[in-house]
């Protein structure tokens, strides 16, 4: 569904030349859900934007939906749904004829485009706003929209920018329903990216990691997550001698990556750390190693990213779920 | 088919504010109104301006509705400018609308509000002394629509050439629009005779002179002008100018 080979991008601003995009190589199948993570500045909103006919690529070739985004932009065009980090919708204008306008631009004739807009709009719960105009929804609801525009003909391949910035839990759920309602039904390919890594966890089949216009990682979400990451265990002693003898132990164990003491408590990276929770609390015992607190902690993207770059994709993101739990109680 | 097809989508999507709030058509034509109201009694007062006897709301207001076209048209590209600060006009490059379509049915939008507003201050002069020579004046509003055409077309390419500086558009906007109506002699006569020489030829190299000129033929009533000619002349070549430079602008936008 998407081939590119050595897709480049560079900017002059300033005098200054930002690579923005540097060798980007995909292979995307028809019919699945991609993720495409990395921090701000990435370099993803600029891929997307080769990739759906917006930016001319500095160099490389790219085909989109069957389609080479330089000698067949329409083709593309034709083929794909986009939803962009902006606004997609103009504030001067109302909820329901943006919808209808955005239908009619795909070739719907207007009754089916009403139809679609309405089918939209009650899907995204925002049928009590189809008549405002949208310069005075809330940046929820105006997200909402910009959703429902980028659905509205039902697309064969969708790329998404950061879908559900700025939507509370409930909303982001609701839109994830709608986006995979339409996987399901008609194998819709949904590259998106996002800065919330448990919705690429949840809903992508793959996982493309890029830092500096690169990707540095590109698998499935579990397999990053066990191959670069794994488990960790924190158990907490009562002195830092016990927390060495610990430390000691925990070493001994098959298949641990990592250990590391702060203070009292030792961290330990492992793979199927649930097994070896039990294990290592039974052998502490034996060696007479007071334990107070033990804790597992299963992997997120962020660990991976900590993996690959030495730097968390947490800081740079608008993160919105509560910091790993690792040291309580510690 | 699908060319007409988009233009009217991009039409229709621009008009339906306007037609739901049809009081927005006179907030753009303020100047128009300031100038019909503050600055056209002064001309009885200072004399002959136009043509012999007729009275000076027959010369003058031809000028207004030029005027009108310039100020209210070349400020149309700063909805686009907007729209494409926030992600809209983006949205649209990615649908298979026809691009060129996108600028017509856009320019088109601009036109029908000009001469909806061009029938307004005409009905307002009517009680004055301004006379209507009917088919006249449907000429005149033919050549103030291909005027009107060009100006949009204009302004729309120059606000797709802005994206990286919004400032560039409104600068632009504002160093050419005084000049352009001032040495139009839309105010006052500029002739050999009244104008220092400069002046008067740069008033000769505005092709809105022309426009001007022979919309006060044109509404008298008098077609068999050379400047009426001249005018058609200036007003088809800057409709032709603006919209083959905003289609180009079009195709090639990106963000
Ligand atoms: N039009 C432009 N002119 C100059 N530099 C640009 C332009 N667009 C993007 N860049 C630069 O290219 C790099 C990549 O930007 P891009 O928008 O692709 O990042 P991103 O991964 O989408 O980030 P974010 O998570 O913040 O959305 C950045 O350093 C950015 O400043
Ligand atoms: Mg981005």
């Amino acid at each position: 569904m998407i081939h590119t080979r050595g897709l480049t991008r560079s900017f002059r601003a300033r005098g200054e030349t930002v690579e923005a995009v540097r060798g980007l190589d995909l292979d995307v199948e028809t019919g699945s859900v991609v993720a495409f993570l990395g921090p701000n500045g990435a370099g993803k909103t600029t891929s997307l934007r080769m990739l759906t006919t917006l930016l001319p690529p500095t160099s490389g070739t790219a085909t989109v939906a069957g389609c080479d985004v330089l000698a067949d932009p329409a083709g593309v065009r034709r083929r794909i749904g986009y939803l962009g980090q902006g606004n997609s919708a103009s504030s001067a204008l109302r909820v329901l004829d943006e919808l209808v306008t955005q239908g009619r631009a795909y070739g719907l004739n207007r009754s089916e485009a009403r139809a679609r807009a309405d089918q939209l709009l009650a899907a995204l719960e925002l049928e009590s706003l189809t008549k405002r105009t949208v310069g005075t929804l809330s940046g929820g609801q105006r997200r909402r929209l910009d959703i429902a525009i980028a659905l509205i003909h039902e697309p064969e391949l969708l790329f998404l920018d950061e879908p559900t910035t700025g939507l509370d839990p409930q909303s982001r759920a609701n839109i994830w329903d709608h986006i995979l309602r339409l996987h399901k039904e008609i194998a819709t390919t949904v590259f998106f990216t996002t800065h919330y890594l448990e919705e690429a966890d949840l809903w992508a089949e793959r996982v493309m990691i890029v830092d500096h216009g690169r990707v540095i990682a590109d698998d499935p979400p579990e397999k990053l997550k066990a191959d670069l990451a794994g488990d960790r265990i924190t158990v907490g002693t009562a002195d830092a001698t016990d927390a060495a003898r610990a430390a000691e132990v925990a070493r001994g164990l098959p298949t641990v990556h990592e250990v590391t003491v702060e203070g009292t408590a030792v961290s330990v990276r492992t793979t199927g750390g649930d097994a070896h929770l039990p294990r290592l609390l039974r052998r502490l015992e034996d060696e007479g190693v007071q334990v107070s607190v033990a804790d597992l902690t299963r992997p997120t993207l962020d660990d991976v990213f900590l993996t690959l770059t030495g730097r968390s994709l947490r800081e740079s993101a608008d993160a919105d779920s509560a910091p790993s739990a690792m040291f309580q109680g510690a | 088919m699908k060319l007409i097809n988009d233009t009217g989508v991009a039409f229709t999507r621009e008009m339906a504010p306007e037609l739901r709030q049809p009081a927005g058509l006179i907030f753009n034509m303020m100047l128009p109104f300031l100038f019909l109201a503050l600055f056209a009694p002064l001309l009885s007062s200072m004399g002959d301006v136009g043509q012999g006897s007729e009275s000076h709301w027959q010369w003058f207001a031809p000028g207004i509705l030029v005027l009108l076209g310039l100020s209210g048209t070349a400020g149309a590209g700063a909805a686009l400018l907007n729209e494409m600060v926030s992600g809209a006009f983006e949205r649209m490059l990615v649908t298979p609308m026809s691009r060129g379509a996108m600028l017509v049915g856009r320019t088109l939008k601009e036109v029908v509000i000009l001469l909806a507003q061009a029938l307004l201050i005409i009905a307002i002069l009517l009680p004055t002394g301004f006379h209507l020579y009917p088919l006249g004046a449907l000429a005149g509003l033919v050549l103030l629509t291909v005027f009107g055409v060009g100006i949009g077309a204009l302004s729309f390419t120059l606000a797709i050439h802005s994206k990286k500086q919004q400032t560039l558009f409104y600068g632009i906007q504002q160093v050419a629009f005084f000049p352009l109506l001032l040495l139009s002699g839309v105010l006052l006569p500029i002739t050999e005779d009244s104008a220092p020489t400069w002046l008067y030829v740069l008033s000769r190299i505005n092709p809105v002179t022309y426009v001007v000129e022979a919309e006060r033929h044109l509404f008298a009533g008098r077609f068999a002008e050379v400047s009426v000619l001249y005018g058609t002349i200036a007003a088809v070549a800057i409709a032709v100018l603006g919209v083959a430079v905003g289609i180009r602008g079009m195709r090639n936008a990106t963000v």
